[in-house]
């Protein structure tokens, strides 16, 4: 497929796919507290969505919902045409990865795969064949007679992949399952999952705190704070155009201008250019790569050029990432090609349309 | 990282203790068994294996041997059949009532055994809380007499003392259960009962085997239950014991008794540690 490069907003998308999973107005309260307030989010088939958020914002407590172990306190969940949220887990036809794996400690790495079908009661030889299918797509097969405790960890993940595949749910989900790993195993199964759901094309739900591992895998990314939804878009939409304050911080660097907007003229500080929008005040988001070093004389036409002194730098590799008190209290964060200049003055340079209008997110307990 | 001065003051003193109020007396019981009883009623030092020829020789001492590991047995079975069920309850749905009913449950361990085996003795005796209840709602004419002084009297009573013992450990190995493996289970398409037969089950086995091992081993030795309640028929092992080194005063043969007894323990222990390894995954 190569759908998967398309801009997506909505699940029932251009490319045509149909919607798998609809969650209308789910609310969570354990006793007084608030876990989820009417989250609504649709999943169409074969994508790969991200729940992202930090801990407490109630992604787990979300998916734990789809897959049956937690009840909605308010909301529905639908799949197709069938409501999801009244079955018990051993009815849904979705499959949960879960974050330490919960592979069953007595049973060998084929038990476990096998398990599933077990209790469905499948003939045997059925069995045997999707096991050592489901096991060599995961490339465990050599692993199949060992138990759990036996195996790495990356083994263990791997087998709780094949565990829940070989069942063919409609929608898998996943809790974190990479949050054991270190680093650069991490990487290497980011690469490996996103091929594998690509290859299996089943929807896959994919709960996780880290925005990097989110950019990499997800079609959709809904991004979660404190139990609402602050955006659900592609993971170059929210990058590029970030609905919220929040959400342009969560993913990515950005500089927040704190702006106030006059018959049609926006002035943050020492910064003015021109918008069309209502007075009052409004809040922009600027990522550092579109803060440039200004060269040569005059200014591009209609970029924003303001003279600033350096304070911090932070090197990044091939970037770095300059702080630049511009004076009246601003601070300019600009990505550069990391050059170990030692400049003390200097001007930057932005071009309008890239400081992105967005809302504010306000408190929440 | 403790001096070895450290280590030795920690450890002597059990170590002497275990030697000096166990391993001696083991010892020095051994050593009786092979002994015997003069006439004139002084042990004699001769060294040979004429009691345990005894034991197999007189039906009544191996007849009794069976009879207390056949009700020990009962005692077994009736503990799990209690023990597990109630530890299944508390540790997956009594919830928020967890800790108190766990209480409940250990409570009647506070209360001194005679206590709780007189307790039975008022209730099963035949003018006992249950005859005269079952003649007043006219079940029955005349008093049951089988349920004092007898076999059942006993397996009810050690039932009643041992369940706890059995518990424990149940509950403990239940309590040690991952609950996201039965998530996991009920997430793979099984039912709560597949999920009970094929996960938790297994993983308790452990504590099972340990429970079970508590009440027989315990109820195997008793001789109070069968004492007060049990009768000429609920006669167990250690009551020949008690009275072969009161009474009869046969110290050479209640040893040789006493030996056999540890013996068939001490296999079963090691059997069950056996067991429970085999069925261990942590």
């Amino acid at each position: 497929m190569t759908t998967s490069e398309i801009v997506m907003t909505s699940a029932a998308d251009s490319a045509g796919r149909a919607t798998l999973l609809s969650i209308r107005n789910v609310a969570k309260r354990f006793g007084r507290n608030v876990v989820l307030r009417d989250i609504s989010l649709e999943v169409a088939e074969g994508e790969f969505l991200t729940i992202l958020g930090e801990s407490g914002s109630g992604k787990t407590t979300l998916l734990r919902i789809i897959a049956g172990f937690e009840t909605a306190s308010a909301g529905e969940v639908w799949m197709g045409d069938e409501r999801l949220d009244r079955e018990p887990p051993y009815r849904r036809r979705v499959n949960t990865v879960f974050q330490h794996y919960a592979l069953f400690p007595h049973l060998t790495v084929e038990q476990n795969v096998a398990y599933g079908l077990r209790v469905a009661k499948r003939p045997e030889a059925e069995i045997t064949s999707r096991v050592s299918e489901a096991l060599n797509k995961v490339k465990m097969s050599a692993h199949a007679k060992s138990k759990p405790s036996k195996i790495s960890g990356g083994q263990q993940q791997r087998v709780a992949l094949a565990r829940a595949l070989v069942n063919r749910p409609r929608l898998l989900l996943l809790d974190e399952p990479l949050s054991a790993l270190d680093a650069n195993l991490r990487r290497q199964m980011q690469v490996e999952l996103k091929s594998l759901q690509r290859e299996v094309g089943i929807s896959f739900i994919f709960v996780t705190h880290d925005q990097e591992e989110a950019m990499v895998m997800s079609d959709r990314i809904a991004l979660l704070r404190s139990g609402e939804l602050e955006q659900v878009a592609t993971p170059r939409e929210i990058y590029g155009r970030p609905a919220t304050a929040y959400a342009a911080q969560f993913i990515g660097h950005t500089n927040l201008l704190k702006g106030e907007v006059r018959a049609g003229v926006v002035r943050c500080g020492p910064l003015v250019w021109s918008v069309s929008l209502p007075d009052g005040p409004a809040l922009f988001s600027l990522r550092p790569e579109n803060v440039r070093l200004a060269t040569g004389n005059p200014p591009t036409a209609g970029n924003v050029r303001v003279r600033g002194r350096v304070g911090h730098r932070a090197f990044h590799g091939a970037t770095e990432l300059i702080r630049v008190e511009c004076g009246d209290g601003l601070v300019l964060v600009a990505r550069t090609p990391a050059s170990g200049g030692t400049l003390n003055d200097l001007d930057l340079e932005f071009s309008p349309p890239d400081a992105i209008l967005v809302r504010e997110s306000p408190e929440r307990i | 990282m403790f001096s070895r001065a450290y280590k030795a003051a920690v450890t002597l003193p059990p170590l002497i203790w275990v030697t000096v109020f166990l391993l001696m007396p083991y010892l020095l019981m051994f050593c009786y068994s092979f002994w015997s009883v003069s006439a004139s009623q002084t042990i004699v030092h001769s060294w040979n294996f004429d009691n345990y020829a005894e034991l197999l020789r007189v039906d009544v001492y191996w007849q009794t041997l069976l009879r207390s590991m056949w009700i020990a047995a009962r005692v077994t079975v009736f503990s799990l059949v209690l023990g597990y069920p109630l530890a299944y309850f508390l540790s997956f749905y009594a919830g928020r009532k967890k800790d108190l009913l766990y209480q409940l449950v250990i409570i009647p361990l506070w209360v001194s055994y005679l206590v709780r085996a007189y307790a039975w003795k008022t209730i099963l005796g035949s003018d006992g809380v249950l005859n005269t209840l079952l003649q007043y709602v006219h079940l029955t004419k005349h008093p049951l007499e089988f349920l004092l002084y007898s076999p059942f009297a006993v397996v009810l009573t050690l039932t009643h003392i041992y369940t706890p013992f059995a518990f424990l450990p149940i509950y403990a190995a239940l309590e040690h259960i991952p609950r996201n493996l039965v998530e996991a289970s009920h997430d793979l398409g099984a039912t709560p009962g597949q999920t009970f037969w094929k996960v938790i089950l297994p993983l308790s086995i452990p504590g099972v085997v340990a429970g079970a091992t508590f009440a027989f081993v315990l109820s195997l030795g008793d001789f109070l239950a069968p004492l007060l309640l049990g009768g000429p028929s609920g006669i167990m092992i250690s009551n020949i014991v008690v009275s072969l080194f009161g009474a009869a005063y046969n110290w050479p043969l209640g040893a040789a008794i006493s030996f056999c007894m540890l013996l068939l323990v001490v296999s079963l222990l090691f059997f069950s540690e056996r067991l429970e390894k085999k069925w261990s995954f942590s």
